[in-house]
């Protein structure tokens, strides 16, 4: 990996008087310094020791699994930004939106971030799924880890529709409106659904009642999405996520035999 | 460090394909940060994120269209009922999705790029993700005015003439055939049913040891998924070509 040249830069810059004054003795570089680094860390210990080549191989990963782990950090970060601005309430939400991107220093930007990285996170978990279908990585004994990645893919798409309708404008409302039509339809349990009445179902008690607290997108329905979105998918997520990365150590990353 | 019982691929192995993740992984994964993070606050500093009027019941945007990558389901809506399009087939998907491992039992192929080796897998994967994105695509670019089709030369401002001119397939049969109502359900039942069963049948005659190593509880449900994925598009053409509304009738829902 290093080359001669950057270890000679290297070796110059440890030899300054400004290095020596801050490190004093300095980190040595062995095998058993290299494993406890990794081994001995809160944050790398997820990680093993010793990674595949494979692993850190641009045009093996396109880095796409880490780059949605990236994205989601993120959307959580800014997203906790967000919520001390914005509140779930249809009097007020669309102005906390325009307050926002006003009179919050730096609230366009948290807000674009946060919207960016959303659809950012759809494409990536896609694109992660392809290149592991594509590399045959879901195959024995990765079965099971795949079935939960299509979930996380499905949590995402989840995560990123209830956050459509928080701004409170007219894309949100109508979004979510076309969307609750088709939970409407839902066989069985929509009462426009095929066998939905016949079940028992009404507009006041089938699936699209359940989702939006009402009969139409309102202040129940924002607040529920709101919950929804802020909460129970996040807290999905993260549990999904450990158990994800845990099978890819137990498991071993994929890589040819 | 893990117990496993039996042979794992990793013991025949040099353990030499391996790397200490500090610094090398973590080199690579701080760039990426760096990178990622570098381009979103771009992205965030130079392009807005749309905000539109407030919501309203008043007035009803049109087209109404829901977030990019939900447009695919919208776009299914125009070709199916609405239980189809927004719950029957996302549910098929997702299971069919969870499902591929399961029914994938091709040895060969894991952890590398290949074409020549999962010829049917890719194929067929392939196939799925690119009908998910032109659909995708004709949702954001080509629906205008009440979800009908604008070139990007047509005048987005302007409503078109509603499609006029569809019908059943059971109704044409009866027709067409100058049978009853009844017998043309029955013959476009007879012909849906017989697309599931040619499909399961065929190919297990002609791919004897495909089928026979897959087994028939994997072959199956296999057959049943790629003919309804199949089938998705060859519903939207019947509609596009020969203005074919619905191909099943029943007093409980079309298809």
């Amino acid at each position: 990996m290093a080359s001669g040249k950057s270890d000679k830069i290297t070796e110059w810059i440890k030899s300054t008087q400004v290095y020596k004054a801050v490190f004093r003795h300095g980190y040595e570089d062995t095998p058993r310094n290299r494993s406890l680094t990794t081994f001995s860390n809160v944050l790398y210990h997820l990680h093993p020791v010793k990674t595949r080549w494979e692993s850190i191989r641009f045009r093996y990963t396109w880095c796409m699994g880490g780059v949605s782990l990236l994205l989601f950090v993120m959307l959580a970060l800014t997203g906790v930004m967000l919520m001390f601005y914005y509140v779930p309430d249809v009097r007020r939400a669309y102005q906390d939106i325009k307050d926002m991107m006003t009179v919050v220093s730096y609230g366009t930007t948290f807000r674009n971030i946060h919207r960016f990285a959303a659809q950012g996170m759809v494409a990536t978990v896609w694109i992660h799924m392809t290149r592991v279908f594509l590399t045959g990585s879901y195959k024995s004994p990765r079965e099971f880890n795949w079935v939960i990645g299509v979930v996380l893919l499905m949590l995402t798409l989840l995560l990123s529709w209830t956050g459509y309708l928080l701004p409170w404008d007219q894309l949100a409302l109508w979004a979510i409106t076309v969307g609750t039509k088709m939970a409407a339809a839902t066989p069985l349990f929509g009462v426009e659904g095929p066998f939905g009445t016949q079940l028992g179902m009404r507009p006041d008690n089938d699936v699209k009642f359940m989702l939006l607290g009402g009969t139409e997108v309102g202040q129940n329905a924002l607040l529920r999405f709101y919950v929804l979105h802020c909460v129970v998918l996040p807290m999905l997520v993260v549990l999904f996520l450990a158990v994800h990365f845990w099978r890819v150590r137990k498991d071993g990353f994929s890589g040819p035999l | 460090m893990e117990l496993v019982k039996g042979t794992t691929p990793g013991i025949e192995k040099e353990p030499e394909d391996t790397i200490f993740s500090w610094p090398h992984l973590f080199y690579l994964e701080f760039l990426c940060v760096l990178i990622v993070t570098g381009l979103l606050l771009f992205a965030s500093v130079y392009l807005g994120a749309p905000l539109e009027e407030e919501a309203s019941r008043d007035t009803t945007p049109n087209p109404m269209k829901a977030p990019w990558y939900f447009l695919g389901l919208q776009e299914l809506l125009v070709f199916f009922d609405p239980w189809i399009a927004g719950v029957g087939l996302p549910i098929l998907i997702a299971g069919g999705l969870m499902l591929i491992p399961f029914l994938d039992r091709n040895p060969r192929g894991r952890g590398y790029y290949t074409f020549s080796e999962r010829k049917f897998a890719v194929t067929s994967y392939s196939f799925g993700m690119a009908l998910w994105l032109v659909l995708i695509v004709i949702g954001v670019w080509f629906r205008g005015l009440d979800w009908n089709w604008y070139w990007p030369w047509d005048n987005a401002h302007v409503h078109k003439p509603p499609a006029t001119g569809l019908e059943d397939l059971p109704i044409i049969f009866a027709r067409v055939l100058g049978i009853g109502v009844f017998a043309g359900k029955a013959l476009s039942d007879l012909i849906v049913l017989a697309y599931f069963g040619a499909g399961l049948i065929i190919p297990a005659m002609y791919f004897k040891d495909f089928v026979k190593k897959l087994g028939l509880v994997r072959y199956v449900p296999l057959a049943v998924m790629y003919l309804i994925m199949i089938g998705i598009p060859v519903k939207i053409g019947l509609r596009l070509v020969f203005n074919i509304k619905y191909v099943v009738l029943t007093p409980w829902f079309k298809i």
